[in-house]
Order: structure tokens, then sequence, then C-alpha cells
């Protein structure tokens, strides 16, 4: 590993160049904050509302599909606008991949990515061992306590809707569910909260299973190992496939639903690996396939 | 298999199973944490008042997403969202009568905005609204009571003369003047609020409470023998055998 992280890429490609999309994906997040508070601090009506359910100019409705879909098993049927909206949301989320919320959109990442460069920063290692599948019994425990209260019994306490109407609507007390996610990350466990316990995050993941939008090691030959990638990803467990199983006859494109998009793989390698691809850019060099075992192959994924 | 892989892949098994039941159980003990919580919720204080078309609060709490449009649309900035360390479930909209009670908009604007139907969309005609129930809570405070004409809370009313009307009582502390009572009828009042903001006292003697506080019942039972008589047309037991009243005897 180089002695700093993304070093050899910066060396490369330059600070911006080795920053692309973390950038990007800064200014989503802020551009997004920016518009809903456009209204409550300045005057600018272009969106109101929160992400839980949101109207722009009028005519454009966004609604999460994870709180509607508890609102569902809670035993309300919403009505059109927020049904739209909710349809809307899932199927820009299908196509750009899942946890492009998590990564592009949600607040928390702010505060998870901060603790994550701090822990880094400051050298922690070690801490609990969560399952990364805690996320998903999170989801089931959430969606059967709305069926079995019939109230939203998680947007009690969700941090990830909290801090954001907390934002736009005033924080009130919420600052301390949101510094609880915080040290949770930075001192109990790397990457503890959106790694392994958010069920939105497992929502998400679960939206994007099938997206055709996702990151492929498509240079994976020119890998020098430097390991850069596997430390910055929140998700490092995804990359091995794509990257290392050539020889089992996998193919480069990055498939889990965990996958983020959020591209820092691609920002900080050095050789270029990584890029955005579609899907079906997953297919074995035929060369390859001969000799990988056919029961590894997952090309029938593409 | 080899007796050794065979082992290899039974503790691997194991450790799996401990595994997830481990994580399983984590998971129960965070959800009955949060169901109890959850619960907990339901109850909202007596002084939060939920918007105009508000359903049940079991039903509006599972049908209401926190987005706040209600809040954004209400142009009197009546509604606000529940912090989450105040009493009522985080996120939601409510407003406090005696800070800034509902102007009853004629259009309702916070109705329409809801996008889930939280804020019941057949509620058309505001005068049909029931946020809650004013309740003329201290008679001991109340000025009219004492005999004064403050008459604030009758006059500020929307629905003037409906939801409060002043029923003129006999003043035995003075012996010849008229006490004017404030008394709210629950068929008209919309639970807006004016009432209990406008009050002159410290605290308000006047105050709108969920109408479940609010409210009486009659047990189902029950029947009102002048109202059994009216709906009948006569009187339900016939040929009553009206005896004399003994009157005392006049001395001569
Ligand atoms: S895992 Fe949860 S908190 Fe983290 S970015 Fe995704 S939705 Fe937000
Ligand atoms: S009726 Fe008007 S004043 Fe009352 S809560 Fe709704 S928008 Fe606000
Ligand atoms: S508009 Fe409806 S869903 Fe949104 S906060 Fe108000 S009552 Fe709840």
């Amino acid at each position: 590993m180089s002695a700093r992280i993304g070093a050899e890429a910066v060396a490369a490609k330059g600070w911006p160049g080795a920053h692309k999309w973390l950038l990007l994906r800064r200014l989503s997040q802020i551009s997004i904050f920016a518009l809903f508070l456009a209204g409550p601090l300045a005057g600018y009506w272009i969106v109101k509302g929160n992400l839980a359910y949101s109207l722009t100019l009028d005519t454009l409705h966004l609604a999460d599909p994870y709180v509607l879909l508890q609102s569902l098993l809670a035993g309300h049927k919403p009505e059109r606008a927020a049904l739209i909206g909710g349809l809307t949301v899932l199927a820009f989320y299908f196509l750009a991949g899942g946890r492009v919320y998590c990564s592009w959109v949600c607040p928390v990442n702010l505060v998870t990515d901060a603790a994550a460069w701090l822990r880094e920063k400051l050298g922690i290692r070690g801490g609990a061992s969560i399952s990364r599948k805690t996320r998903y019994w999170m989801l089931v425990l959430t969606l059967a306590l709305a069926a079995a209260t019939g109230t939203l019994a998680w947007e009690l306490v969700n941090p990830v809707s909290m801090l954001h109407r907390g934002i736009i609507f005033g924080i009130g007390a919420a600052w301390v569910m949101v510094l609880a996610v915080f040290l949770f990350d930075l001192f109990v466990s790397h990457r503890g909260w959106c790694g392994h316990l958010c069920p939105m995050g497992a929502f998400y993941s679960a939206v994007g299973y099938f997206s055709p939008l996702r990151v492929s090691a498509a240079r994976r030959a020119q890998c020098n190992d430097c390991m850069d990638c596997f430390a910055v990803c929140p998700e490092p467990q995804v990359i091995r496939p794509a990257l290392k199983g050539e020889q089992q006859g996998i193919g480069p494109v990055i498939l889990p639903g965990a996958c983020t998009n959020c591209g820092r793989c691609i920002d900080v390698c050095s050789k270029d690996v990584f890029s955005f691809a579609p899907r079906f850019a997953h297919r074995v060099p035929e060369k390859t396939r001969d000799i990988g075992t056919p029961g590894l192959s997952r090309s029938s994924h593409s | 298999m080899t007796t050794e892989s065979r082992q290899a892949a039974s503790a691997a098994r194991r450790q799996f199973l401990a595994d997830t039941a481990k994580t399983v159980c984590s998971v129960a003990l965070l959800g009955a944490a949060l169901g109890f919580h959850a619960k907990k919720a339901r109850a909202v204080p007596a002084t939060a008042i939920r918007p105009p078309g508000a359903r049940a609060e079991k039903d509006f709490l599972g049908a209401c997403i926190r987005c706040g449009m209600c809040v954004r649309d209400c142009p009197y900035d009546t509604l606000k969202l529940a912090l989450p360390e105040e009493d009522v479930a985080a996120g939601t909209p409510y407003f406090e009568a005696r800070k800034v009670p509902c102007e009853m908009c004629e259009d309702i604007p916070c109705v329409k905005a809801c996008p889930t139907g939280a804020l019941n969309k057949e509620l058309t005609d505001i005068n049909q609204a029931r946020m809650g129930l004013a309740v003329l809570a201290d008679q001991e405070t109340c000025l009219n009571f004492q005999g004064l004409r403050c008459d604030v809370c009758y006059r500020i009313c929307p629905l003037i003369g409906e939801a409060i009307t002043l029923e003129p009582q006999h003043n035995a502390r003075t012996g010849k003047h008229t006490l004017f009572i404030p008394v709210v009828h629950s068929e008209h009042c919309t639970g807006c609020g004016k009432c209990e903001k406008a009050c002159v006292l410290e605290q308000a003697a006047i105050k709108v409470l969920p109408i479940a506080l609010a409210k009486g019942e009659l047990g189902r039972h029950y029947r009102l023998g002048w109202k059994e008589k009216e709906r009948a047309g006569e009187a339900l037991v016939k040929d009553i055998i009206d005896l004399p009243d003994r009157l005392p005897e006049a001395k001569p």
C-alpha cells in the first residue's frame, strides 16, 4: 500500500483528476441542500418539502419509496402525488444504481465519509466486528415494525430522515443522532453505519440489484496491486471478484447492489483500471473464459 | 468429499449459523425497544393539535411521511414539524393553540398540500374540521364566570354564536345580576384554538383539547326520557296513573 492512499493517483493524474468523482459527488450533495434551502432561507421556492416527499416547481413529485413502503405496510395507501413520486424515484435509482442514493444524495454520507476520513487520519484500527448482512436484517426489522405497530416506527429514530428534515425544518436535538453515527463510525466500527447497519442503504441496494449502470474494473490487467481502491471503497468486499477474478472467469463489472457507484475507486487508481460501464459489459474475454471454472462464472448475470 | 473437507464444511456452517443468530438476536432486541418506543409515541400531549383533516392518531402515524408540505403551505405559520426531543412523534406536524392557532383558511391549503392523504382530502369545508374541542377548563378564573363581561372567546370565535354561546344565568353573588356563561357546542367547534389564544388570562381558562380527552360519552343503554318521548311523539309508558300531589293540609 502506498504511504498515503491515493498519492500515486495524485502523482499520475493531478489532484483534480484524482478527486473528480468525489468533487462531483460533493457538488451533488451540496446542490441538493441548496435547492431545498433556497425556499426557507431565501424565499426561492424551487423545491418544497424534504427527501420524504418534495414538489419541484409545482410539477415534479419525488418521494422516498422506502418510507412509502413502510407506510403501505403500516396499512395506509398513500395518495397519487406520493405514489407518482415514489415510482419516479424508484425508476431513477433502478437505472442509475440503487445506492447512488447513498453516495450522491443522502446527507448522512457527508457525516460517515468525514468519520472514515478522520479515522484514517488518526490511524484508528479495529473495533466491533459487525456483519455486513446486519443491515438486511435491519431492513426486515423496520418493515416488520411498520406492519406490527401500524406506524412508521423506524422514522421515529431514522438518522437519515432526521438529518435532512432537521437541516431544512430545524434540527432540534436530531444532531445527537448524527453525532452518534459519526462517533460510531469513528471509534466503534469502520464504515459501521452505512456499511453494516443502515436499513435505507440496504433498501437501495435491493433497488439497484439489477441496475444497468455499474463500475467496472475494465482495465484490470493494468492493476499494480497498490490496494488503494480497497482502502477508499466503503464496500471493499465488492471489488475483489471483479478486479481479481479474471482467472476464475469472473467478468470485470462490479455487480453487487452494495456498491454505491461513488466512483472513488476510479479516482484513486493511478492505473485507470476502473470506469463506469453498463452492466452488460460483464463479459469475460474468450481466452480467459476457457480457463475459468464454469461454476464460478457469473457472466450469466449480465 | 473427504472427511476433512466435510468437517470443515460443517464447522463453517456452524459458524455461519452462530453469526446469523447473533445478528438476528441483536436486531430483534433493537426492534423490541423501538416497538415499545413507537407505542409510547402514539400518545400526543394534550396541547399538541393536529392539522385540519388529520386522520385518527394511530392511522395518522402510519400515513404521514413527515415531508412538511402542510407546514410549508400554511400561510400563518401555524403548523410545525415535531422535533425529536418533543413529546409528539418526531417529524409529524402539529400546532399549539396558545402560541399560533389555526386561522381556518377557506381553501385549506395544508390539506391540499398533503401528498399522502394523512390529511384527509374529504375535508373540503373547513367548518367541518375537528382538530380538537374547546373546553372551558377553569370556571374559577374565567372572567365571565365572575360576572364580568369579558366575552373575548365568544367574540373571537370564527363560528361566533354557534361554537360558543353565552348562556345567561343568575348571579348568586350579587343576587341581582346575570352571568353570561360561555358554553362550547361540539357540533360546531372545529378546535381551531382561536379562543384559547385570545383568552385574556395569564393562563387560558378555555383550552382546546384532543376530542377524545374533551368529550364525555353516555352509556350505550342510556335513554333520556324526554328525548324518547319526543322521538315517539308520545309518552312511551302510557296510562300512568297520576296520583294527586299530597299538599300540606291547610290550617283552618
Ligand atoms: S447507507 Fe444509509 S446513511 Fe449511509 S448513505 Fe446510504 S442511506 Fe445514507
Ligand atoms: S387551515 Fe390554514 S391556518 Fe389552519 S393549519 Fe391549515 S393552512 Fe394553517
Ligand atoms: S403534508 Fe401530509 S404527509 Fe406531509 S407532513 Fe403534513 S400531514 Fe404529513
